[in-house]
């Protein structure tokens, strides 16, 4: 997986390709004032894990609710969700 | 039950309902109670490929009224005696072992579901990254004791990959600030934006350094905000970006720009 990317149009299209999109896009204007903001691939460590997601292979057993709740320990985070529950 | 589980961390909490109504496919092993032929059993498991009618089980999170389902594939990949190994594609909120129990009453010998494993859902696969509890713990370990963030970093992905399969629109500097505080989005303030994008999608609004800043409805297509000069492109559903990041549009900035002729 790719971690680092060299601008914001790599970045689009790796996701848009994950995504099963076809990157087509139309310009309206361009942006020249990129003074603001940070690149996502550049976040500091703390706001990278505040918008962070990870892809969990979940063991059997622990229900997915408590497998969150230990990752929200682990982390020390004030809240962590599930996508789809994986019980039944 | 195992397999891919994406786990949203603090704010990408936020977008869980955006990942979960995405497609699913699963590997499973059925256990039929008595041996049935080959044909039989291809014959049968056809029937279920399509739209069926699904009542979630006695121990399910949702209220148990008939729902219709779209099984997308069932792919036969191992039958030995009374297992069957198969590869299931389906839409979100269908219940495997249910479909398993069906598919044993249409077979006539009855079958229960034996092992579940997800191998995707949306845009997450057993490939992109997918790590388990062990090495979280590790890199956790690492991060915590070692300040070795390499892992950690890895491990963890931006909450933009969680909006992938979203049709997406870039907006501008002076755009950003007013979104991320709920505001609709108009015309203006657009960058560039998907050609493939339908009135009541469901977008992801980006900043130019492709930050994600919110999910929104889309109030117009492709064609439209392309030949307008302005009005409502979306109204924002969920914002993630935390107000403040992107300087607040004033008059001041309304004459510079004015002045400067951009």
């Amino acid at each position: 997986m790719k971690t680092v990317f060299k601008d914001q149009f790599e970045f689009i299209r790796y996701l848009d390709m994950l995504g099963g999109r076809s990157s087509e896009y139309y310009v309206k204007r361009e942006e020249k004032d990129f003074s603001y903001g940070i690149f996502p691939w550049e976040r500091e460590i703390k706001e990278h894990l505040r918008l962070g997601i990870i892809n969990l292979d979940k063991p059997p057993g622990p229900t997915s609710h408590e497998v969150a709740a230990w990752i929200k320990k682990m982390l020390a985070l004030s809240k962590v969700g599930h996508a789809g529950t994986l019980e039944y | 039950m195992s397999g891919v589980l994406p786990i949203a961390l603090e704010d990408s909490v936020k977008i869980i309902s955006v990942m979960t109504h995405t497609v699913k496919e699963y590997i499973a092993l059925m256990e039929l109670h008595s041996n049935v032929s080959e044909n039989k059993l291809r014959e049968i498991v056809e029937m279920f490929v399509g739209d069926i009618y699904q009542r979630p089980p006695l121990r399910s999170s949702v209220k148990r009224s008939l729902r219709i389902r779209k099984i997308h594939e069932i792919e036969i990949l191992d039958h030995v005696e009374r297992w069957v190994l198969m590869r299931v594609k389906t839409d979100p909120g269908t219940y495997i072992r249910k479909l398993i129990h069906d598919i044993g009453l249409l077979l006539g010998v009855g079958a229960h579901m034996r092992e579940l494993r997800r191998i995707k859902t949306g845009i997450f696969t057993e490939d992109l990254n997918m790590i388990t509890l062990h090495q979280l713990s590790e890199a956790v370990y690492l991060y915590n004791e070692e300040k070795d963030e390499t892992l950690l970093r890895k491990y963890v992905m931006p909450i933009e990959y969680g909006v992938a399969h979203l049709p997406k629109i870039f907006i501008n500097t002076y755009a950003v600030d007013p979104v991320s505080r709920g505001a609709q989005l108009a015309v203006p303030g657009v960058l560039m934006f998907d050609k493939n994008i339908r009135r009541g999608d469901l977008i992801a609004i980006f900043t130019p350094k492709s930050e994600l800043v919110a999910i929104a409805r889309a109030e117009m297509n492709s064609e439209e905000i392309l030949s307008r000069d302005k009005g409502i492109v979306s109204t924002t559903l969920r914002v993630i970006m935390k107000p403040g990041v992107y300087p607040r549009w004033t008059r001041k900035i309304s004459d510079e720009k004015a002045a400067a002729g951009i």
